[in-house]
């Protein structure tokens, strides 16, 4: 008995427990579609639902879109405009490359030009120099030529420089010829002013006021007698004109025409018809007539005495002193002009 | 100073001028001599009596006055001090009026050198009147009272911009300017001085004597054949080019680089100074004005001022002037390495001998940064300090991503191999060039 209602026990289990399966099974089929549905029916909704706000902000959307897609647009043809015209700009006035390069050449062409310009100053400077230089040395070759004139050769002796055994005379010998013997006295005191410094147009004058002597060579020999000191004559020379009080009024101050006043009363009523004359024998030595040299010829201008025909070449004189006559100078001549009175100092 | 001081001093009361006169002069030559004689003689008291009776005396006792407190003046400030105490100045001036043109000189010398000390002397002698007088000694004839009156003005406008606008005001420009064609090349030295101090102060005042139109003019003095001459002439150019890019314009539109670039090519030693600073100078103010400078064959010279120079501050002073022209542009900067600058400027920076003017990194580093002229840079790359390889890596990463023909020149002359010897801290500038490099380049080369 037992084991068949084990048997049958189990059956009914087994049956129970498949009856609980199928029902299951089917159950959660019934489960899944309605889900399925559900999500569905939601898909659809939220489809719709989604559309509808879309559609209504579809129209903004799309125009905002467009407005930005122009202006990038924009933006990028404003940029390409403004590159190119900063491009331009810099190029042609900032940084403007052939200008520059023409001013680079300018400065080239113009740095030639100075330094062409300095080297002719500099190459004219050392000439100068060097002229200086030979000139100086002339001149000292001159001057020895001068001192040593004595080595000249005469006729019945030749010189050192003139030997027979030479075909011509040595370039020193002719130097000599050429040369004149040096007298005691030099023809002009060497200023000071002669040096290079006072070529200098504006230092060509010594100064305005002379109180220092022109510098005599050391070796110059006092000259002998009774002469006064150099720099009191100077001072003597060049002293200030102090003019007396009737000089420095002028011609129209009120003394002056107050002074005027009476010569000319004396000339309108004159006493008497003669004269005052300063000294008694005044009438014979001053009021001749003399007649002027220049018209008193009988053909006319006389040049006797004014014009001189011989001509003066002051580099040729031996001595410092022009040609002269030999005859004695005529006594009366001499006294033209000097005697003053039978009493005076020069008769 | 045996009592001389002391035996001396009653001999100046003494009733004979010639006694009087030799005194002074002794007393002069004293001072001139020694310091501690010139003390002597102020602490003697004896310059209040020379200083009263000078407005009696003749024109040799004011010379020889003017000598004395020349002598005396020249050694210290203190000295002078004491002179302008004395009542020396108004002397002086009164000395500055006298016809006599030694007494000029005398007395404008003395004051010279009582202005040279310092400003507040310079100013009691501008205060004495004294400035319109030596103006006027300037147009004396005589060329010796020209030059101690230039040189006076010279050492007066020197020292401040105040003193150096009286001295314009007096119209000493116009003069000043005429006299500098002169052929005395003393006076032009002097003259040339007294310019340059003048326009060293401030624009205006450089102006001023830029109106003078002196600019033809001084390139000629750059020619002369005294060395001081030049000197001079280099000094007033620089003066006046230091302010303004327009006043260097105009030195370069007058061809005075060009003056200034052959002036430097025939001298040695320092006078060559102011001429290199010229060049720094009319280099430093804009691109255009250094590319002029480049155009009239300014390097050359300054290279071999580098070269030739011992002393440091004439080297220092060419360095400083390279890096100028050298520092605004690629192009600028290769027209210095092309003329061979650059490895005597890396010889300089690395000689453990020279001073730490020379040794301004700045120079070097402003150059290389600019600089794209891989020929030149190669031979440095195996030279230089760690300090100056960064700033050449730096470059070369720049310009090998871009040129493929300068990479295969790189690898050839075995830049690569070097590169790849330096070691660097990862994550530095250095680094980061380095890796730039090998970028460049295909794995197996770079191993």
């Amino acid at each position: 008995y037992f084991y068949i209602f084990r048997a049958i026990d189990e059956d009914r289990k087994m049956k129970y427990k498949a009856a609980v399966k199928i029902q299951r099974w089917f159950r959660a089929c019934r489960v899944r579609a309605y889900l399925r549905h559900v999500s569905q029916m939601a898909i659809l909704i939220q489809k719709w639902w989604r559309g509808y706000l879309r559609r209504k902000n579809f129209r903004e959307t799309v125009e905002r879109a467009y407005f930005i897609k122009k202006l990038k647009f924009y933006n990028e043809m404003a940029v390409r405009i403004q590159k190119m015209w900063r491009g331009y700009y810099v190029r042609k006035y900032i940084h403007n490359f052939y200008a520059l390069k023409k001013y680079l050449k300018a400065v080239s062409v113009n740095n030639e030009l100075v330094r062409s310009e300095l080297q002719e100053y500099a190459e004219m400077r050392e000439n100068e120099e060097k002229m200086k230089d030979l000139e100086k040395k002339e001149k000292e070759k001159k001057y020895e030529a001068r001192k040593t004139h004595y080595l000249l050769s005469t006729e019945q002796i030749p010189g050192i420089y003139n030997s027979p055994f030479r075909k011509s005379p040595d370039p020193k010998e002719l130097l000599l010829r050429t040369s004149k013997p040096l007298t005691h006295r030099k023809q002009q005191v060497k200023s000071p002013f002669d040096d290079e410094l006072y070529e200098w147009p504006t230092c060509k004058k010594p100064p305005a006021f002379v109180t220092a002597l022109p510098l005599l060579p050391a070796d110059r020999q006092k000259p002998q007698g009774p002469f006064r000191d150099p720099a009191e004559v100077l001072r003597q020379r060049y002293k200030p004109l102090e003019p007396t009080l009737r000089v420095r009024e002028s011609m129209y101050s009120p003394p002056a025409k107050a002074r005027e006043a009476t010569p000319r009363e004396e000339w309108r009523s004159p006493i008497h018809d003669n004269e005052f004359l300063p000294f008694s024998s005044h009438h014979k030595n001053y009021e001749k007539y003399e007649p002027s040299l220049c018209k008193s010829g009988k053909y006319g201008q006389e040049a006797y005495g004014t014009k001189y025909f011989r001509e003066v070449y002051p580099e040729k004189w031996i001595a410092d002193k022009d040609f002269e006559t030999l005859f004695p100078s005529i006594a009366l001549f001499e006294k033209f002009g000097k005697t003053y009175s039978s009493t005076g100092q020069i008769v | 100073n045996s009592g001389v001081v002391c035996l001396l001093r009653p001999l100046l009361l003494d009733v004979v001028p010639s006694i009087r006169q030799t005194t002074a002069l002794a007393l002069g030559r004293l001072a001139d001599y020694d310091v501690e004689l010139a003390e002597a003689i102020v602490k003697a008291g004896i310059l209040p009596q020379l200083i009263c009776s000078l407005p009696e005396e003749n024109r040799y006792y004011k010379k020889t006055a003017a000598f004395v407190l020349r002598a005396i003046a020249k050694h210290s400030p203190q000295l002078a001090q004491a002179i302008v105490q004395c009542g020396g100045l108004e002397m002086l001036v009164i000395c500055l009026e006298d016809f006599d043109p030694g007494v000029k000189e005398g007395a404008s010398w003395a004051l010279g050198y009582i202005a040279r000390h310092n400003p507040e002397l310079s100013q009691a002698v501008v205060d004495a009147g004294a400035v319109p007088l030596l103006v006027l000694c300037i147009q004396e004839p005589e060329i010796a009272v020209k030059r101690i009156a230039a040189s006076t003005l010279s050492d007066i406008s020197k020292h401040s911009p105040e003193l150096a606008q009286t001295v314009v005001d007096a119209g000493a420009i116009a003069y000043l300017a005429q006299m500098i064609p002169n052929p005395d090349a003393k006076l032009k030295r002097q003259v040339l001085s007294a310019l340059s101090q003048i326009a060293k102060h401030s624009v205006d005042l450089a102006e001023l004597v830029v109106e003078a139109e002196i600019f033809p003019v001084v390139l000629t003095c750059l020619k002369d054949s005294d060395e001081y001459v030049k000197k001079n002439g280099a000094t007033l150019i620089r003066e006046i080019a230091k302010h303004t890019p327009e006043l260097s314009q105009l030195i370069v539109n007058s061809g005075g680089v060009a003056a200034v670039v052959d002036c430097i090519g025939s001298c040695r030693g320092t006078v060559r100074l102011p001429g290199i600073m010229t060049l720094g100078y009319v280099a430093a103010h804009s691109e255009d004005l250094s590319m002029a400078v480049i155009v009239s064959k300014g390097i050359p010279p300054l290279c071999a001022c580098l070269i030739e120079e011992h002393e440091d501050h004439i080297k220092a002073a060419a360095a400083w002037a390279l890096g100028q022209i050298g520092r605004h542009t690629a192009e600028h900067a290769r027209h210095v390495a092309v003329a061979n600058a650059l490895p005597t400027l890396l010889d300089i920076f690395v000689d453990a001998q020279s001073s730490e003017d020379l040794k301004t990194k700045a120079t070097l580093k402003n150059i290389l940064q600019k600089c794209t002229y891989l020929p030149a840079l190669e031979p440095l790359l195996h030279e230089a300090p760690p300090s100056i390889i960064k700033h050449i890596i730096g470059q070369f990463s720049k310009v090998l991503p871009h040129d493929s023909k300068a990479r295969r020149l790189f690898v050839t002359t075995g830049g690569l191999k070097k590169v790849q010897e330096i070691n660097a801290e990862p994550g530095s500038l250095l680094q980061e060039y380095i890796n730039t490099i090998n970028n460049c380049y295909p794995e197996e080369i770079v191993r």
